[in-house]
């Protein structure tokens, strides 16, 4: 770190500084792999907000006989029920999205409010909510779901809860870590001896602290979260009124959509999925790996220092 | 007494991560002879931990390194990594800054100790364990304590044990960077009474590194004065304090507290110049407090000031009658 | 702001201010730790071993005075540093600030009370918040407590703060982070902050431990000159060259007790506890001519789970004689004190 301003006062060279935006916008922009996973992730999210609109056809409109192959009119085929393939994916993917991203939203409120707390307040509050971060964790997330859509039916609402309160323990975890260390950190002791209550300590200190990783994590849920859904779906248990990209898969193979050669009915909507999930894993990994620098992967390198000829004395410069 | 280890002019720059690079060591030349305690001394940033890394020829890949560094009249730095190797740890050695964290947890102290002994062919199996029994007993630590766990050690024994690691293989010079920055005032004489000790009986040459001038004016016979990348003083450690002959040197002894001292020590104001561009005219101008008009343009070079002493500052060259011009 | 306005403004505090007495007085302080029992132990009951940290503290700081808490690591003297601001709960003992006892009172209270006692840490890299502007973590301290009345007297306190420390001009750093700071100038802002509510007492832990050598003496002599204004300062330092120069009196400490405490002149010149002589005696000197006779002591302090019977000290004593495995002397004044406060622990003094 150089030092620009001398001290005691003199002239500034004030460095770029470091914002909580900066940080995940910095990120996106130098890393390759967060460039690639947003721009997919932008066009995927902007298509299926846009689909009423945009869709060719409409999502329950016959348009020819099912399974109907790839033609000019119709670029990724038809369904079993004759529906445009690309309306289907776009209506698709935007409940795929939905309950991606509500879930997510709901284990990022639960997972982020048990980890902060756990990690803030430590001792038995925190064995205590660690014990039912365990308990949830172990469950099974297939039964579950059986259970729930026995029980309640399986509406989008059911789905988005169910896989919400799976997922929140993993974003426990990982905030509470992040939490206890900087709890430790000498000026959050620091405010604590002004006279700092907890509520201010938190949001004004700890919780600037703990965002990024929280937002690194919550985009890596929200992957998690679309595979859940899609699985979910593709078994039968997602909400039979609504289709979602798993739905999608799940038609087709119900109606034999394999025997019939139809590629064109399986392939692209695991494909979009697939897309998905690589995005957010791709943006969600390279915010992790630049917020935990623990993460990245030393090289032992082969290279050593290198080797110049002395070019007279004092060379001040290459 | 031939010169056991000597460095001319040597460089080292940095490449930047945004480009650009940084001229970490510019032109740095010691000499060392058997037995000798030469004390690097400087503040952070100016240098005396990577001309210590040099002569080890630990630096990271990002480096680019210019000179000589002559062991024994041999030039070890012109053939890079492979001649370095073949003289690191066996003739040059080194204790990093906090070298007494840096043991293994989970492996005892003396199986670390003999691994180092065994990794340059020193010796293997029951002669390394001897050795390292005797290695132990050398720097102080009862040598049944190398069936212990680094956590067992307190931090004075455990700087003990790094020493004792840096010397396995016997080398004939030392580099220390930091050794007792971490310690008690009563541990680090132990640990400076070792070094002391060490030197003397076995003809050990001690290159320390620090920041701390009182342990170099207690320990060292000489000392050269880093800043700013380059030394701007070198000297028996006496004449260095009661006949400064750079500012820099005068004004860090004075912002030194002591015990006997009368008056306060005071600060220097300003700080260390950006090392990431070229410097014209001599890098302390800006904190000087005797600094005129040749000093913004032309660098002063180091030059004899006395029998083996040499400083770097235009005031020597002035004529006495002028010297109060500022 | 003239200084008289800054302080009404600043204080208020209902704590009324005892003129008379020591701002602090500290009483036989203990602070232990309880040491964790393992599965076994706790499902058997057994009570809880503790370590006595702090074991039997008492001391005072006036106003206007800078008293230096000195001693190895392990000592017990940042346990007792953050027990007096009450971080850490003492077991036992009393703690008077300005003539009340503050070892019982309520949270409500205490939060009151820390406007009047701060704390510099030693690390400056680690004791600002990266994302504060220099001008909101000076202000903090004012919002916390609702201090300071409007935005803009807000601002004009936080300035006089900055300007206090010696960033000047003040404008230059009030939107600078951190980083973008050196470590000097960072102690500076956290000193800044603690001055801002016009504290009585400030403890400074290890404050320049960590900065540049031709840094230190200014943050040194800037915490010198605020006694001025009657702060009372009570300073943890391992380095006794330091203590020697600033303090107005200094306590040597060893495994929770003071073995000796006096005027600093006096214990520097005519140290009469045997620690503190091999201390002094080992410490280097910046003159190479002036190499005292170093009195190495062997080993190292023992932990604070295993104190030494009798006299703590008495196993790497140089001079300890029968009895000092069995005799645990008191603080007193030695036979060849020279001044009134000088007090030792030991047999032979």
């Amino acid at each position: 770190m150089s030092v620009s301003v001398h001290e005691p006062g003199a002239v500034a060279e004030p460095l770029p500084v470091r914002t909580r935006g900066g940080v995940v916008w910095d990120t996106i922009r130098h890393r390759p792999g967060a460039v690639v996973g947003t721009l997919v992730l932008a066009v995927i999210v902007l298509v299926a907000v846009l689909a009423p609109w945009i869709a060719p056809y409409g999502l329950h409109e016959q348009v020819g006989p099912p399974f109907e192959a790839p033609s000019k009119a119709h670029p990724l085929g038809l369904d079993d029920g004759g529906i445009d393939m690309v309306t289907l994916l776009m209506w698709g993917a935007r409940i795929s999205l939905i309950v991606g991203f509500a879930a997510t939203f709901v284990s990022m409120v639960i997972g982020g409010t048990i980890g902060l707390t756990a990690g803030y307040f430590g001792g038995k509050v925190e064995s205590v909510l660690m014990r039912i971060t365990d308990y949830f964790l172990v469950i099974p997330d297939v039964p579950l779901m059986i259970v729930v859509a026995a029980i309640w039916g399986p509406s989008l609402f059911h789905i988005i809860i169910v896989i919400g309160i799976l997922l929140w323990t993993s974003t426990a975890r990982v905030i509470r870590a992040q939490v206890k260390s900087v709890r430790e950190r000498v000026y959050v002791k620091r405010a604590r001896a002004l006279g700092a209550g907890h509520w201010r300590v938190v949001w004004r200190h700890v919780l600037p602290q703990v965002a990024p990783l929280l937002i690194a994590n919550t985009v890596l849920t929200i992957a998690v979260a679309i595979f859940d859904e899609t699985a979910l779906a593709f078994l039968g248990l997602g909400d039979p009124s609504r289709i979602s990209l798993g739905k999608v898969i799940e038609n087709a193979f119900q109606r034999a959509a394999i025997s019939s050669g139809a590629w064109w009915a399986i392939v692209p909507p695991g494909v979009l999925v697939a897309l998905l999930i690589l995005a957010c894993s791709l943006i969600g990994q390279a915010l992790e790996e630049s917020l935990n620098p623990r993460l990245r992967v030393a090289h032992l390198s082969a290279h050593t220092f290198r080797l110049r000829p002395l070019v007279g004395r004092k060379a001040d410069a290459l | 007494m031939s010169t056991l280890l000597q460095t001319d002019e040597l460089n080292v720059w940095f490449d930047l991560p945004r480009g650009g690079t940084l001229h970490a060591v510019q032109g740095v030349s010691v000499a060392l002879e058997p037995g000798e305690r030469l004390g690097l001394v400087g503040e952070s940033g100016c240098g005396k931990t990577t001309t210590g890394l040099a002569l080890m020829g630990l630096l990271p890949s990002s480096a680019t390194a210019a000179g000589r560094i002559e062991l024994n009249g041999l030039d070890i730095l012109a053939g890079g990594e492979e001649t370095m190797r073949a003289h690191r740890w066996v003739d040059i050695a080194m204790v990093f800054q906090g070298a007494m964290n840096a043991f293994n947890p989970v492996k005892t102290v003396g199986s670390q100790i003999v691994e180092a002994l065994e990794l340059h062919g020193s010796s293997s199996g029951r002669a390394a364990r001897a050795q390292t029994g005797e290695l132990l007993g050398a720097v102080g630590i009862p040598p049944d304590r190398a069936e212990r766990y680094p956590h067992e050690f307190s931090g004075g024994m455990r700087q003990r044990a790094a020493i004792a690691m840096a010397l396995a293989c016997k080398p004939s010079v030392l580099v220390a960077d930091e050794p007792t920055t971490a310690l008690d005032v009563m541990v680090q004489a132990q640990i400076l009474a070792l070094l002391d000790g060490l030197c003397r009986d076995f003809g050990l040459a001690l290159l320390l590194v620090t920041h701390d001038l009182p342990v170099v004016a207690q320990l060292c016979d000489r000392a050269a004065v880093m800043y700013a990348g380059e030394i701007v003083e070198e000297g028996p450690v006496e004449e260095l304090y009661h006949d400064p002959r750079h500012p820099y040197t005068r004004l860090l002894f004075a912002a030194t507290t002591d015990l006997n001292a009368e008056a306060l020590p005071v600060s220097i104001p300003g700080a260390p110049p950006r090392l990431d561009r070229p410097i014209a005219g001599c890098p302390f101008r800006a904190r000087c407090d005797r600094a005129f008009a040749r000093c913004e343009h032309d660098r002063p070079l180091l030059r004899a000031v006395g029998s083996r002493r040499v400083a770097a500052c235009h005031l020597n060259d002035v004529p006495l009658s002028l010297e109060a011009v500022r | 702001m003239p200084p008289e306005r800054r302080a009404a403004v600043a204080r208020g505090s209902p704590l009324s201010s005892n003129g008379a007495g020591p701002l602090l007085a500290v009483d036989g302080l203990a602070v232990d730790y309880a040491l964790p029992r393992g599965l076994v132990n706790a499902v058997a009951r057994r009570p809880r071993e503790a370590v006595l940290a702090v074991d039997g503290v008492s001391f005072t700081v006036e106003r206007g005075e800078l008293l230096a808490l000195v001693g190895e690591s392990g000592c017990g003297k940042t346990t007792t540093a953050q027990s007096v601001l009450r971080l850490i709960e003492a077991s036992a003992g009393t703690i008077e600030f300005a003539g009340r006892d503050i070892t019982k009172l309520g949270s409500r209270e205490l939060r009151l009370l820390r406007r009047r006692m701060q704390i510099i840490y030693q690390d400056p890299y680690e004791s600002l918040d990266p994302r504060f502007t220099v001008e909101r973590a000076v202000e903090e301290p004012l919002v916390i407590h609702g201090l300071g009345g409007s935005r803009s007297e807000r601002a004009a306190l936080v300035r006089d703060a900055v300007a206090r420390v010696e960033l000047t001009p003040p404008e230059l750093f009030l939107d600078r982070y951190p980083h973008e700071l050196s470590g000097g100038q960072r102690q500076r802002v956290a000193i800044a902050a603690a001055l801002v509510l016009e504290p009585e007492l400030l403890v400074a832990d290890e404050p320049v431990s960590m900065l540049d050598v031709s840094v230190r003496a200014g943050v040194l002599n800037l915490l010198d000159g605020l006694r001025a204004s009657s702060l009372g300062i009570l300073m943890i330092t391992h380095d006794l060259s330091t203590a020697a120069r600033y303090a107005d009196r200094i306590a040597v400490m060893y495994l929770g007790r003071i073995v000796e405490i006096g005027r600093a002149a006096e214990i520097i010149q005519n140290p009469q506890h045997p620690y503190t002589r091999a201390l002094l005696s080992v410490v280097p000197r910046r003159d190479p001519r002036d190499r005292a006779k170093p009195q190495i002591l062997k080993g190292e302090a023992p932990d604070a789970t295993r104190i030494p019977s009798g006299c703590r000290f008495h196993p790497r004593c140089p001079v300890a004689i029968a009895e000092c495995p069995t005799h645990d002397p008191a603080l007193r004044q030695p036979r060849e004190a020279r001044t009134a406060e000088h007090q030792a622990a030991c047999i032979l003094a």
